[in-house]
């Protein structure tokens, strides 16, 4: 709520300085609208807008949900077997090393324009902030936790040592995982979008764009904007209550 | 309650090192039937990584270390988990040897060690009520074996006088080895005192109190205790 509350903030002064300068450089709405002009753009076409939010909101959605189980399931499989983690531990760096962009097309190609390629972009770009966070997590219990864990657990209960004990002493670290992975859910999903479709905001703003109507690509941006932290503050919100017991010092 | 088997730890040629200088070598020590042996010893002569041996978490670079009748460990860190209430920690090990908890039980121990309704996660207890959470869960375990590190330091004198009682009560039948830095402790609650000192340490120390000493020490020491607890000193002194 507060992370929220000062993002409001910041895009308040951010509207502010605009307005100041669209003032003072007196440029044309087609290289530089106004707030004002932008708003009214924004009214205007508020439908367009709303229609294409909630695509790319269903993309960043759905491709944040299947990002961050492939990448619990990863940290899992490590955590579990040695050999998976030598397996699983040079895909995951590979998996980052891949240039999104470059790929974007590709997954058009292969999955068509609808959902799927957002959903799978989306999904690779979440997958390796949540794998690795978690993977470090589940590695780093606490040696005193550990120690006492074996003692009462007796020879050969590896696994119930792992859920009862190295599963939430790294729920924190995936908690910071899931909200690295919410915020660039959005920016993955346009870049989706960007590749090929017929709707969502990185559509709209490309639409806009090429027909010169650029108070709309202003508003669209605007709306991009307010998704991704709205989205962000809401997976910072629910990921608190993986962690109930840490208090916040802030 | 107690297993069929006679407690007993038995060190044979026990030896450990790491990297530098060896903090044990060819040590023996055993102890053997229900007491308890109080290990005292200077700040880092190796009383806690005695105790990790003996407990199967460190393992001997020479020699043997060896437990007869199972063996619970309340380690110098509480190690209480912090994302669970007093019950759940008290019967995790339960949970961990996959079992169903016994929270009735638990619940119980809690009220033995003055805890009962003890509400709330690790993180709001103090440092008493925290190492009297590990006593119940040390309880809960109920092996033959039990080793303590240090489980008293973070009390206040007041509440040491009330738990040692309490200990001395719910640890009687089984074998307790119970690391201390304070004689007077290991004068009220040990039928055996062991002092460790030098590098790498030996038993600098071996003896059995006269008797078992809560009404005397509640006055004053008798002369033989007040001799022993200088004795202990003097080895205490020796060894740092
Ligand atoms: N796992 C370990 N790795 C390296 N050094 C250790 C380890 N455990 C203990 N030590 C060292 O061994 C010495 C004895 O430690 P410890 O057994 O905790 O002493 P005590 O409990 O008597 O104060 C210390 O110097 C400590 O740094
Ligand atoms: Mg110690």
């Amino acid at each position: 709520m507060k992370a929220a509350l000062s993002a409001l903030g910041v895009l308040v002064a951010l509207v502010a300085i605009w307005q100041v300068v669209s003032l003072a450089t007196g440029l044309p709405a087609y290289i530089l609208p106004s707030p004002a002009q932008t708003l009214a753009a924004g009214c205007a076409q508020r439908t367009i807008l709303a229609s294409n939010a909630l695509t790319t909101l269903g993309e960043m959605v759905l491709g944040f949900a299947t990002g961050a189980l492939l990448g619990v399931l990863c940290a899992l499989a490590m955590a579990a077997a040695a050999p998976l983690r030598r397996l699983l531990r040079p895909a995951l760096i590979a998996s980052q090393a891949i240039p999104v962009f470059a790929l974007a097309p590709l997954f058009v190609v292969w999955m068509g324009y609808g959902l799927a390629p957002k959903i799978a972009i989306a999904a690779l770009v979440i997958f390796f902030p949540v794998a690795i966070a978690f993977a470090d997590g589940l590695r780093r219990t606490p040696p005193a936790l550990l120690e006492a864990a074996r003692v009462m657990a007796g020879p050969g209960a590896r696994w119930r040592v792992l859920l009862h004990i190295a599963l939430p002493a790294a729920l924190p670290a995936l908690a910071t995982g899931l909200r690295l992975g919410a915020g660039v859910a959005a920016i993955a999903a346009v870049i989706g979008e960007w590749a090929g479709s017929s709707s969502g905001l990185g559509y709209l703003m490309l639409w806009a764009n090429s027909r010169s109507q650029v108070p709309l690509m202003f508003a669209t941006l605007i709306v991009l904007f307010v998704l991704a932290i709205a989205f962000s503050a809401l997976v910072d919100h629910l990921s608190r209550r993986l962690t109930p017991w840490l208090k916040e010092t802030d | 309650m107690g297993a069929p088997v006679a407690p007993r730890i038995r060190l044979h040629g026990f030896g450990i090192a790491y990297g530098g200088a060896p903090l044990f070598d060819g040590l023996d020590f055993e102890a053997a039937g229900a007491g308890v042996t109080a290990l005292l010893g200077a700040s880092g002569v190796g009383k806690s990584t005695l105790l990790r041996a003996i407990a199967g978490l460190a393992p001997p670079g020479a020699g043997t270390a060896a437990t007869e009748g199972g063996v619970s460990l309340m380690a110098q860190d509480d190690a209480l988990l912090p994302w669970a209430g007093a019950i759940d920690n008290v019967a995790i090990g339960a949970r961990l040897r996959g079992a169903r908890p016994d929270r009735a039980r638990a619940a119980a121990l809690l009220a033995s060690v003055g805890l009962p309704q003890l509400a709330g996660l690790p993180g709001a207890w103090s440092g008493g009520m925290k190492k009297r959470v590990a006593l119940a869960r040390l309880l809960y375990e109920d092996r033959p074996v039990a080793l303590l590190d240090e489980p008293f330091a973070a009390l206040d004198a007041l509440t040491r006088g009330t738990i040692h009682a309490l200990a001395a009560r719910l640890l009687e039948g089984r074998l307790a080895l119970l690391v201390t830095h304070d004689p007077l402790e290991a004068l009220a609650l040990a039928d055996r005192i062991v002092v460790l000192g030098g590098s790498p340490a030996r038993i600098a120390l071996d003896e059995t109190p006269p008797q078992r000493p809560y009404a005397a020490l509640r006055d004053a020491l008798d002369p033989g205790l007040r001799r022993l607890h200088a004795r202990i000193l003097l080895a205490l002194g020796t060894s740092s």
